[in-house]
């Protein structure tokens, strides 16, 4: 493949760990077979950091989609990425996989990558576990709803895929890419999206009716309360040891 | 319009599954008649009409059976055209929130994730929604034609209709086109793992930052076996390599809900929390009597888990005259 874009989100900072497995599968992707990565997020002017990070793990050039720091709806979000991408294919070539998080950490939308993939009307495939990249198709692999078993999609390219924390184990940024990656420049585009919702009317945290724990002994001479609690709660009635 | 509420239900071998009763409660709290659509040749119309279904639409095409999300929202898209429902809600488990969010983005309507509860004020809706895996309620308006939800498992308690149903089954023949079919399927691999899976398991021992290392998890599973239970672990555990991701509770994890949970060198990070308290009981065992799990757990042993968790072991292989 000769491209590859991903998709971070930092509001309020927080990039999933998701999207670092994104970024990092990225990475991996281009070092096996070649060719080149972008990582493209829309927040507040601070995300840069957060592009800069993504760098600093290999990734070659970043897009940032400046917002004033307010909160973007999925559907303006996913409008956005797409008229980014479309604007930075013509003027770059085009992108051979497009990879996003499964869902946000903190929003959790769980639609902005399906919305983008329907706006440049490219197949999608979300959750996934595993990516092997072949001749002009990727195979994406995710566990089945009941587990136990993966089920297994085949994607032309170009393709988006969403992927999941435990697809890689993201390695840590070098110094040198450290270095590299502050004096690299980060491309700002102001974004346009259509806002339609859902419109925050603010944030609250749930009622939780968990009382503080009973402290039932302290070391290893609580070993017998443990084993009591053990037996009175029914979980060491038999023996289930083979 | 229709007016109805549309409720995608999940059939398998002709019964609904286990999220029906809960996303069917939640239809019915929005006070319109509620019809459910599903991919199935047949579906058990009694368990429907128990929780107030008028209409259950089929869609029996063979090719829509499967995991193919792209062709099934471009059946479920039609048959919204066709029958202009208020609002269409499903799942949101991870198939249901993919498989809605396609018909949204096909529509071009807007869709909230993980609702736990809304009413409709004139032409939208107000809604509560889930964020950070439940850790944070958001209050919302949402609006669309229809309006497009899905709801969070297991935060709707299902409560059958006062009057059940008797629903009309109606057989629905989309035209989907090959393309909505471009994600290829491919055959399902079974997995080789043996043992109790931590989803199932009654007693799960799950290990932190505390543990030090993937030796020392060795000590957790001999618990965890005279348990007859699973070992799992924090994101922490996951992302140092001691354990496989697959172990992994929390926010981007498992979300599990044994009878115990022994939380062993784990702080409680909410994000971890998220995944383990459906636990009927938890046990922390944690060397800092101010750690934040303490404000989760039921039971505590303040101590090293080094010395404490196979002191455990002993006291139970002592019992049992090991
Ligand atoms: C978007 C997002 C998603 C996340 N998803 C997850 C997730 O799915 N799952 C998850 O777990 N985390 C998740 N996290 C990370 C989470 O915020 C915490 O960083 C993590 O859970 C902390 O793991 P820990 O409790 O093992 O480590 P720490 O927080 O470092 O706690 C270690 C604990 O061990 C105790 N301890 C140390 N030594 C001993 C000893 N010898 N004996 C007994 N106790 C000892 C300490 O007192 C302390 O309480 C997520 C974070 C973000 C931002
Ligand atoms: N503001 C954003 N900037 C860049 N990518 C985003 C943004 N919002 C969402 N995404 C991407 O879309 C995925 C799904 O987000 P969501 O639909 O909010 O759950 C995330 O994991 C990101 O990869």
């Amino acid at each position: 493949p000769d491209g590859q874009e991903i998709d971070t989100r930092f509001l309020g900072f927080t990039v999933s760990p998701h999207e670092e497995c994104a970024v990092e599968e990225a990475v991996r992707i281009v070092e096996k077979h070649g060719g080149s990565t972008t990582v493209l997020t829309l927040g507040p002017a601070a995300a840069e950091d957060q592009l800069r990070d993504a760098m600093a793990l290999g990734i070659e050039r970043a897009i940032l989609l400046e917002t004033d720091g307010r909160e973007w709806d999925p559907v303006a979000t996913g409008e956005a990425i797409a008229a980014a991408v479309r604007a930075d294919e013509s003027a770059n070539g085009a992108y051979d996989l497009i990879l996003f998080g499964n869902e946000s950490a903190d929003t959790g939308g769980y639609q902005v990558g399906i919305r983008v993939a329907v706006a440049l009307d490219r197949p999608i495939i979300t959750g996934a576990k595993g990516l092997e990249v072949g001749h002009g198709s990727v195979v994406a692999r995710r566990e089945t709803p009941r587990g136990g078993a993966w089920e297994s999609f085949e994607l032309d390219l170009p393709a988006v895929v969403s992927v999941k924390e435990g697809i890689n184990l993201p390695r840590y940024p070098s110094v040198p890419g450290r270095l590299r990656a502050r004096k690299k420049e980060v491309a700002r585009v102001s974004p346009t999206g259509r806002r339609a919702g859902p419109e925050m009317i603010g944030l609250r945290l749930p009622q939780e009716e968990r009382s503080a724990a009973e402290v039932i002994g302290r070391g290893a001479e609580a070993a017998p309360a443990v084993a009591d609690l053990l037996e009175r709660i029914g979980v060491l009635r038999q023996e289930v040891r083979q | 319009m229709s007016g109805a509420v549309l409720v995608f239900v999940h059939v398998t071998g002709g019964e609904p599954d286990r999220l029906a009763p809960e996303i069917l409660t939640f239809a019915r709290s929005l006070h319109a008649p509620v019809e459910s659509v599903s991919f199935a040749g047949e579906v058990a119309t009694a368990a429907l009409g128990t929780y107030g279904v008028s209409t259950a639409h089929l869609i029996r095409d063979e090719r829509l059976a499967g995991p193919t999300p792209e062709a099934r929202a471009a059946a479920l898209a039609q048959l919204i055209e066709r029958t202009s429902p208020v609002a269409f809600v499903g799942p949101g488990s991870e198939r249901g929130n993919e498989l809605v969010a396609h018909v949204a983005a096909r529509l071009g309507q807007p869709m909230a994730a993980n609702v736990i509860s809304a009413s409709v004020e004139a032409d939208r809706v107000r809604l509560v929604r889930q964020r950070w895996a439940g850790s944070l309620l958001e209050d919302a308006w949402l609006a669309g034609k229809p309006h497009i939800l899905t709801i969070a498992p297991h935060a709707v308690a299902p409560e059958p209709a006062a009057t059940p149903t008797t629903p009309a089954v109606a057989a629905f023949e989309p035209v989907v086109s090959e393309k909505d079919f471009r994600v290829r399927v491919r055959p399902v691999e079974t997995s080789t793992k043996t043992g109790i899976s931590l989803s199932d398991a009654k007693v799960v021992v799950g290990g932190g930052r505390g543990v030090g290392s993937s030796e020392g998890f060795g000590e957790l599973e001999e618990l965890a076996a005279l348990l007859g239970g699973a070992v799992g672990g924090s994101r922490v555990v996951t992302s140092n390599g001691w354990r496989p991701h697959a172990d992994q509770i929390g926010q981007t994890g498992l979300r599990i809900a044994p009878d115990l949970y022994i939380a062993c060198g784990i702080s409680g990070a909410i994000q971890h929390i998220v995944g383990c308290k459906a636990a009927k009981r938890i046990l922390a065992i944690n060397t800092d009597p101010d750690s934040p799990i303490m404000a989760v757990a039921d039971y505590a042993v303040i101590g090293d888990l080094g010395q404490v968790v196979p002191a455990i072991s002993a006291e139970i292989d002592r019992r049992r005259g090991g």
